[in-house]
């Protein structure tokens, strides 16, 4: 069990940074730190100077040498493009009309103890889960 | 800058902070792969061993520093720079939020990616991930008319 939890402390560390991030934007300025909103919010919407800085950030913070692209990325090389673009297209089109998500939702949510959010995180966590184990089962097809 | 236009705005500097801090949890975190993601979804992990529990790891340690965070804030009642706390609707889940987050989930497992991991991959892996995010963009802007 320690072995195990030693093996995911970069997990938990990295999880740690997240949270400190949310909770340093929210007790700053009162803002969610929730990706998709702040990413549609700085495309077409008010205030849109402070999203765009803290996207900056967010893709800046891909520059910082934490090891090899490839090992980082693992996977997404590998993914077919039109699996990443439908994908893409799913997941802009759900978080936009839930209003949120894994950050949004998931972290932020969850920290205020939403309702909402609680009930959100539940149907795309499940949704994500049987969307793996179809495709899982169904390789043959898919491939 | 006059104090008066300081106050309520959001500092620029401050939330370039906030994303680069986001961007590093997330890169450190692991949750930049969509194969780790992928590792967590898969919940037939847990019968034949293979399952990756990192994905639960990184939640654990976000909310057990963000959940503090954000009381204390609901506490003071405003943000620092005197803003209100921006309160997303507390009405019931509608609709409208379980087709959303449905039609996330599927996107999220079909590519093992959702919006925060797949904007830092656009620095280390631009091609794959503008492919994902060029789309995701659209989407967000095609979901709503305001």
């Amino acid at each position: 069990m320690s072995l195990a939890l030693a093996g995911h402390l970069p997990n938990l560390a990295g999880g740690a940074l997240i949270g400190l991030a949310a909770g340093a934007l929210r007790l700053t300025s009162g803002h969610i730190a929730g990706i998709s909103g702040i990413a549609r919010l700085a495309l077409r919407g008010p205030e849109r100077g402070w999203r765009l800085a803290f996207l900056a950030g967010l893709i800046l913070a891909g520059l910082i040498p934490a090891g090899p692209a490839a090992s980082l990325t693992a996977g997404l090389a590998e993914t077919p493009l039109p699996t990443l673009a439908g994908a893409g297209l799913l997941v802009g089109l759900g978080t936009g009309l839930g209003n949120g998500c894994t950050s949004g939702h998931g972290i932020c949510g969850l920290a205020r103890l939403s309702r909402r959010s609680l009930v959100a995180v539940a149907v795309f966590m499940a949704t994500a889960m049987l969307t793996v184990l179809i495709r899982h089962h169904t390789a043959g097809i898919w491939q | 800058m006059s104090p008066a236009s300081a106050r309520g705005s959001t500092s620029t500097l401050a939330a370039l902070g906030c994303g680069l801090l986001f961007g590093a949890g997330l890169l450190l975190s692991g949750m930049t792969s969509p194969a780790r993601v992928l590792g967590f979804l898969d919940i037939t992990g847990q019968i034949t061993g293979q399952w990756d529990p990192s994905l639960a790891f990184v939640m654990g340690g976000a909310l057990a520093v963000a959940a503090p965070l954000f009381a204390l804030a609901r506490r003071r009642g405003a943000a620092l720079n005197g803003r209100p706390l921006a309160d997303p609707a507390s009405r019931l889940p509608d609709a409208r939020l379980l087709a959303g987050a449905a039609l996330f989930g599927l996107g999220w497992g079909l590519a093992g990616l959702c919006p925060g991991p797949a904007l830092v991959d656009l620095a280390l892996r631009p091609w794959p991930a503008l492919v994902f995010t060029g789309p995701m963009l659209a989407g967000l802007l095609l979901s709503r008319r305001d």
